[in-house]
């Protein structure tokens, strides 16, 4: 049941409309980060304020929501989104990722593949790419106006020179329909393949900084690389232990202090329906 | 106010706004996001000329806060006084407008709308434009939202190609017919067939 | 059989209700009501509504009392619920000039029309703590009092700007930017930046406008004139046709007279600073005119030193402590997805270090 204290989805109208305006400015822009009047929500800045305006900006009644941080629907802090939701706007939710149709999530992409209908609002922290190489919003504004991205590169190409790859494992940058250089928010680089070519539409929200972004569905996203050196996404070279997945991101956990470790999905609704499936890790049983 | 307002200024916006608007929205969403795609809208009941779909973007999107431009038969009092009862939109000049509704023909030259600043490609207007015909017959469209290709019954390709040219400057449009409506960023590439 | 860490959701709930209790503390002393924290700890009150950028004693301390007494925390809570308030009317300017003061005072000169005005402050107080405090329902023993000063009282710049002594403030009828409807945007005119500072942390701007005085920046500010006191807000009811009282706030406004020998593009004379925060909030509001000032160097045709309180991008980007806290304190939540990418690399990088380095042997 919806909290009758507040609006809908909780923010006002006016701010709805705000935010999807700049949503559609941004599907209409791959990659570009339109400027939007975040508000103040009931969660702190840094927190997920952005995908949290984002979502409430893009759900109906009708929605199943599903929201992870670090790929689990567990964690505490989408509990609390989740929560927030289920309070404000009286919708359904799910862990199942083949579910839902509208996903929140910070620092993961699921690895079941996103289908048509479904939206994928990340949490962005910094969502200026070059931010790191230049700190001063006035300068990085004209870089992208310039498509001056020179300087990203140079600092990729050090990393190869002083390490031999590209020391840059999360938040890797990509370029979007040939065009804006985007940050995909701090997800691991094994999820960069995952944005491109997607048939979900994906939306990244910014709160404290004050930005949205949007990958429409079938965009073109190259993750930045070099001839000589081409992306690579990359995990730990193990299986899940609960599931034996061969081919999802895993979490290093750490079982005792004499360096014992077993390696999990990070995606947890992935790790449990190959489990109800009765696949097996090193260390699972069946279920 | 006076007397004089009839009843359909007073009729014929959202009746529940917070759950219209936002079915509207997911909507337009998609079919901006996925260019060729038409979607059914409800909820709003416009004075004529206006289309429900017209009617239906106008009150999801618009409000005093974005400058609206009337083109052509769209301009007149019921549809002015709808759009001041409703929405409170200031009625501007076309190359002012943050929104702009009308038919095509009316809406030229379209060069006048605004496509953004270099540096601030967002700042650029939505043109609502009100069709006949809306089907997935007519120019071929590519781009961000399409797999392969798809098609679509625009009223012509070379401005929407003149358009494409000015990326990542350049208006959106949605077209609306009826009910019904379908979207076109500025990312699209359109080509005859 | 590993079970990966569950029950967020319990461990939340559970969480809150410790909160709670330890909010309460000992159930054996009597709880603090609003009113008291209104009434007893008005600068708290003050700060709360002035960085919370909304006017209302009582929302104010209610938030002190549900914070625990930690401001940002209350701050925050204010700035959320303002958000859910819908806007019905912008008031008109409030004129300080007709200000009903409590306190004036102006460093620049001995005596001036309207008089000093000492009103009550901890300045002249010596810090040592009042033991009689802690034995509660003594007397208080009560102030002189004497009629409010009635009508305007002048701006002591107004009295410098009639020989032409200080660079004349042309009143303007032009909307300012709201920071709280509009995305902060870069170059900011003077409103939008008082705006940003007027809510910034008193801690970060007092710090700014100390470093100015350290030589960062230099603007050799004297105080022209300090005020506080409440004013009339209004606001136009165009059914009417003309402005209603809708109430009165309490504000602190402070002048500041800036040395200036000239520049590139401006004569000599003095320079203006300007702070005006919500309550009795001296401290921010003299720190708040001296950042203004230091701000406006490109206006006033000065060199740009490199001083941090110059920079309008990075005060204006870092003076908000809701931001800051916020963004601060999200490194607590699970990063272990990215941590593991890092480790992966980390291990890569020193396996490789090592084959090349047994290759070298």
């Amino acid at each position: 049941m919806t909290d009758q204290a507040y609006n809908f989805a909780y923010l006002d109208e006016q701010t709805k409309r705000m935010i999807r305006r700049a949503i559609l400015k941004g599907i209409a822009v791959p990659g570009y980060q339109v400027p939007f009047a975040s508000r103040e929500m009931p969660m702190p800045y840094g927190w997920g304020t952005g995908g949290v305006q984002v979502t409430a900006a893009c759900l109906v009644p009708e929605d199943l929501l599903k929201v992870i941080d670090q790929g689990a629907d567990d964690t505490t802090n989408a509990v609390s989104i989740r929560k927030f939701f289920q309070r404000t706007a009286g919708v359904a939710t799910t862990e199942a990722t083949a579910e839902a149709t509208v996903i929140q999530t910070r620092h993961r992409i699921p690895e079941v593949p996103l289908t048509e209908g479904q939206i994928l609002v990340y949490q962005v922290p910094i969502p200026e790419p070059l931010r790191f190489l230049e700190p001063r919003e006035t300068e990085t504004r004209k870089m992208h106006e310039l498509e001056e991205y020179g300087l990203m590169h140079v600092k990729l190409y050090e990393d190869i020179a002083r390490h031999g790859e590209i020391a840059t494992s999360y938040a890797y940058p990509v370029k979007v329909e040939g065009r804006y250089v985007m940050d995909p928010s701090p997800i691991p680089k094994f999820d960069n393949p995952k944005l491109g070519q997607s048939p979900a539409i994906q939306l990244f929200g910014a709160g404290r900084e004050q930005r949205i972004y949007a990958l429409p569905p079938y965009s073109d996203v190259v993750s930045l690389d070099f001839d000589d050196h081409p992306f690579q996404a990359s995990k730990a070279p193990h299986d899940c232990d609960l599931c034996g997945a061969k081919d999802s991101y895993l979490d290093e956990v750490i079982t005792d202090d004499a360096g014992g470790r077993m390696f999990v999905c990070s995606d947890t609704d992935f790790c449990a329906g190959r489990r109800a499936e009765g696949h097996v890790g090193r260390l699972g049983e069946p279920v | 106010m006076t007397a004089t307002i009839s009843g359909d200024t007073l009729s014929g916006g959202f009746t529940e706004a917070p759950m219209q608007s936002a079915r509207a929205f997911r909507e337009i969403l998609e079919v901006l996001a996925r260019p060729g795609l038409i979607r059914t809208v409800t909820g709003a009941a416009p004075p004529a000329p206006l289309s429900i779909a017209a009617g239906v973007a106008l009150l999801t999107l618009t409000d005093p806060t974005t400058p609206l431009h009337l083109a052509g038969a769209a301009d007149c009092q019921p549809v002015r006084d709808w759009v001041a009862f409703h929405i409170g939109a200031p009625l501007v000049a076309a190359e002012e407008a943050d929104f702009a509704l009308g038919t095509w023909d009316a809406l030229q030259p379209v060069a006048r709308f605004r496509i953004g600043q270099p540096d601030y490609p967002d700042r650029s207007a939505t043109l609502i434009v009100e069709l006949d015909r809306l089907t997935n017959h007519g120019p071929a469209l590519s781009g961000p939202g399409i797999a392969l290709s798809t098609w679509l019954s625009l009223p012509e390709t070379a401005a929407f190609r003149a358009n494409r040219a000015l990326f990542p400057l350049g208006y959106d449009c949605l077209f609306t017919c009826g009910d019904r409506l379908a979207g076109l960023p500025r990312s699209t590439r359109v080509e005859n067939i | 059989m590993y079970v990966a860490v569950k029950g967020g959701e319990r461990a939340i709930d559970n969480a809150h209700a410790w909160l709670a209790e330890e909010r309460r503390g000992d159930p054996a002393v009597p709880e603090l009501t609003i009113a008291q924290i209104r009434g007893q700890m008005t600068l708290a009150v003050n700060r709360v509504m002035a960085e919370g950028s909304l006017y209302d004693p009582d929302l104010a301390a209610l938030a002190i009392k549900q914070a625990r007494g930690d401001l940002i925390e209350a701050i925050f809570l204010i700035r959320a619920y303002r958000t859910t308030l819908p806007r019905l009317a912008g008031s008109n300017p409030v004129d300080t000039g007709a200000m009903t003061v409590d306190r004036r005072i102006s460093a620049t000169f001995k005596d001036l029309p309207g008089g000093q005005v000492l009103g009550s402050t901890f300045d002249y107080t010596h810090r040592l703590l009042d033991f009689a405090l802690m034995a509660e329902g003594s007397e208080v023993p009560s102030g002189a009092s004497a009629p409010a000063t009635p009508g305007p009282m002048p701006h002591v710049t107004s009295f410098l700007n009639r020989d032409g002594l200080i660079e004349t403030a042309p009143p303007s009828d032009t909307t300012p930017p709201d920071l709280t409807r509009e995305p902060l945007e870069l170059p900011a005119d003077r409103s939008l930046r008082l705006q940003a500072i007027t809510r910034g942390d008193e801690g970060f701007i007092l710090s700014m406008a100390y470093s100015t005085q350290r030589g960062y920046g230099r603007t050799h500010a004297f105080v022209g004139e300090l005020r506080i006191g409440t004013v009339a807000v209004e606001v136009d009811i165009p059914e009417l046709g003309f402005a209603v009282e809708i109430g009165e706030v309490e504000l602190t406004e402070c002048e500041t007279v800036n040395q200036f020998k000239g520049s590139r593009t401006e004569p000599p004379q003095f320079t203006r600073g300007y702070g005006l925060v919500f309550g009795q909030s001296e401290r921010k509001s003299i720190a708040m005119s001296l950042v203004d000032r230091s701000l406006r160097w490109k206006e006033l045709g000065e060199d740009f030193t490199g001083a941090p309180a110059q920079d309008e991008e990075f005060v204006l980007y870092h003076c908000d402590n809701i931001q800051a806290t916020g963004f601060l304190e999200h490194i607590k939540l699970p990063h272990y997805v990215d941590f593991q990418a890092e480790l992966e690399l980390v291990r890569r990088l020193r396996a490789e270090a090592q084959a090349m380095q047994e290759a070298a042997e």
